[in-house]
């Protein structure tokens, strides 16, 4: 894992010194709330619903079991005992008090974290696939371009005020774990003849108007990776629409320019750029990667005890092939049946950064799913880990299923929700569990958003929810055939809406057409495509 | 009825104008008529109140019910806590809201 030098320290400890200092005088009214809001914004605190909500950066995912075990502490010392783990791969604190912020950022730079660029226009939080450095099909690890993405976006002057956020994605593997495509930049890095490089998309996005980010570049050497991303990001900071917030994300840009012309001119200044020294010296690479080195694997028992049912299947559903075939790496549902997705106590991610420290080499990931994963985790271990994970109602075995949906917080919490997005995935948890239907229905992705900026993906669902407002009265539409993944594509709206008890009814008869419609191995996703919108319109509207 | 709400500066919680001060609970809002903006820009620079803001409400006999579902919520607390809102031995609370 990457570890701060003196440099980086510096940067965050001044950071919260700065941010006492502003946060003292805005509560002696020195300041006025519009211009502390910019403020606190750029250090991840805002004002929601029924309190500040802090937004904490956890880089592409990844930390080690004293971050996590300093993230529990904060819960219960100045949050009411919990957060919400996000799709950005992030914490959200619901319950901060202004006069807390600044100690609370003190103690997360002490086991160096912070909140910067959590929000804002600018680069943000770079997110990465979940399983980098363990999965069996990467290529190589993603991280160390992510970190040298990371370093370089920080406090870069020239983009702290793009036209509008700006989110980035690195990948290695041919399966994207990451929604890479619908990033505002998507990296994948690739081989081709020998050599590897990056493949750059760019574009991507979901809010109000989502688009599948195109590839522009087939292949960028490495030593040119910062270069080129400037160059992405030059051509946008020109042209980006400042003047209108709804048409300020690079996907707008990419989209009225066309792909083609966009490239042109990310070329053009790419070349110009290529003599200027923007790249950071080979070295630094260097420097990064030996923090992502392999830590010593251990040879041990590949196979495992299955005679208990409930242990088979979750190690089936939450388990993930590792590249050394003594281990796995094993996923912590944060989704327990009737449960509010991504939430977890502060004891339980206490004991998370335990299992982690006992039995994953130190190391845990946010998956943008919004579960937690045990990357390193020896087969022999498994079952230990299980029951642990099981005691602490932390061993649901629904990973990939209907029951792990993603919910952004919706009205219960955000202050730009039109409707609850968490009492859905509730009832729908609960209902397909105490149905049997989940197993039935295997691979299902169900994603509900409670506003149009699709915090929640619903874009990207196989299944996807988004709350709208209706007169005043909370309303669901429902859409079909989207994903976030290596065959990646948009969902389409079935057609009006629905109360919240329809929507539910819905959901159901959308997943019973699929059962009886699917042939051999389908996933609902593959049915819907076969055949097409129309089935499903005729079960939910005739 | 029109009532004030906004959220206290120092610790982020939902209030209502009672007249006097702010509370924490919807039920002491009182009607401010025309006044609203004038009492908002007072009770802002005294900086007693974050982003304070004007809604409609209807006095019934069960209490002060704000308008529009967002400060319904706001004026309890996350329905899918109801350990954590403001009367958490009282399931029935959440009925009003949606
Ligand atoms: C509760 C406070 C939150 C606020 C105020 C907020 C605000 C927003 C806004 C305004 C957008 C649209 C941006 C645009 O289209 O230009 C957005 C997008 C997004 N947010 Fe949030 N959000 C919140 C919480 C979350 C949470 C909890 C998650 C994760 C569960 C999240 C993940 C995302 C994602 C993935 C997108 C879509 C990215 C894209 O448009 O490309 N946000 N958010
Ligand atoms: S999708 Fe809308 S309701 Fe949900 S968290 Fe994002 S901004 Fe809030």
């Amino acid at each position: 894992m990457y570890a701060y030098d003196q440099y980086d320290q510096q940067m965050v400890d001044a950071r919260v010194a700065e941010f006492r200092d502003q946060a003292r005088r805005r509560l002696e009214g020195k300041l006025t709330e519009d211009q502390f809001k910019p403020l606190r914004l750029m250090n991840g605190l805002y004002l929601q619903l029924h309190a500040y909500m802090l937004r904490v950066a956890i880089p592409y995912g990844t930390l080690n079991s004293r971050q996590m075990t300093a993230l529990g502490d904060i819960a219960d010392k100045y949050d009411r005992g919990y957060g919400h783990f996000t799709t950005r791969q992030n914490l959200q604190y619901n319950w901060i008090k202004l006069e807390d912020a600044a100690d609370i950022l003190a103690d997360l730079a002490k086991v160096e974290m912070h909140a910067i660029q959590t929000s804002g226009n600018c680069i943000r939080n770079i997110s990465s696939d979940h399983f980098a450095g363990a999965a069996k099909d990467e290529l190589i690890d993603p991280r160390p371009y992510a970190e040298l993405l990371r370093q370089w976006s920080s406090f870069h002057p020239e983009f702290t005020y793009l036209p509008r956020k700006f989110k980035i994605a690195v990948i290695a593997a041919e399966k994207d774990r990451a929604a890479m495509r619908l990033h505002d930049i998507g990296i994948q890095i690739v081989e081709k003849d020998g050599e590897i490089g990056a493949r750059f998309y760019v574009g991507g996005g979901m809010g109000r108007t989502p688009m599948i980010a195109p590839m522009i570049r087939d292949f960028v050497p490495l030593d040119q990776l910062i270069t080129y991303s400037e160059a992405c990001l030059r051509v946008y900071n020109r042209y980006g629409r400042r003047d209108n917030k709804y048409k300020a994300r690079i996907k707008i840009l990419v989209h009225e320019l066309g792909a083609e012309e966009y490239t042109r001119q990310v070329e053009e200044e790419f070349a110009h750029m290529l003599d200027q020294g923007v790249e950071p010296p080979r070295e630094e690479l260097e420097r990064i990667k030996p923090f992502f080195a392999d830590p010593a694997f251990e040879d041990g028992p590949k196979t495992l005890d299955r005679t208990d049912p409930d242990f088979a299947l979750w190690v089936k559903h939450n388990t993930h092939q590792h590249k050394h075939d003594s281990y796995v790496s094993a996923v912590i549902s944060l989704k327990p049946v009737g449960g509010i997705p991504g939430d977890a106590t502060g004891e339980q991610i206490r004991i998370m950064a335990q299992l982690a420290k006992q039995y994953s080499v130190d190391e845990l990931r946010i998956m943008h799913t919004q579960n937690v994963v045990l990357p390193h985790v020896k087969i022999a271990d498994l079952y230990a880990i299980w029951t642990a994970l099981g005691a602490a109602d932390l061993g649901a075995p629904n990973m990939d299923s209907i029951e792990d949906m993603i919910a952004c917080p919706g009205l219960d919490y955000c202050a730009l929700a039109n409707a609850r997005s968490i009492p859905l995935a509730q009832r729908i948890s609960e209902r397909f569990d105490a149905s049997g239907k989940t197993e039935k229905l295997g691979e299902l992705k169900l994603k509900i958003s409670g506003c149009i900026n699709a915090c929640g993906h619903h874009h990207a669902g196989h299944i996807g929810i988004l709350g709208v407002d209706r007169k005043g009265v909370e309303n669901y539409q429902l859409s079909l055939g989207g994903s976030e993944a290596e065959d990646v594509s948009l969902a389409k709206i079935t057609g009006p809406g629905f109360t919240e008890d329809g929507v539910i009814e819905a959901v159901e008869k959308v997943t019973d057409l699929y059962l009886n419609r699917r042939e051999g191995e389908e996933r609902f996703l593959d049915t819907y495509r076969r055949i097409g919108m129309t089935p499903f319109k005729e079960a939910l509207y005739d | 009825m029109k009532i004030l709400t906004g959220n206290d500066l120092r610790t982020g919680a939902v209030i209502w104008w009672d007249g006097e001060n702010w509370s924490l609970y919807v039920d002491n809002a009182t009607d401010v008529g025309e006044n609203g903006e004038e009492i908002l820009a007072r009770e802002e620079a005294l900086r007693r109140v974050n982003v304070p803001y004007i809604i409609e409400a209807e006095a019934t006999e069960d209490g002060i019910r704000p308008a529009h579902i967002k400060d319904r919520v706001r004026a309890l607390g996350p329905t899918v806590r109801p350990d954590l809102t403001l009367q958490p031995k009282n399931p029935e609370a959440l009925d009003w809201i949606i």
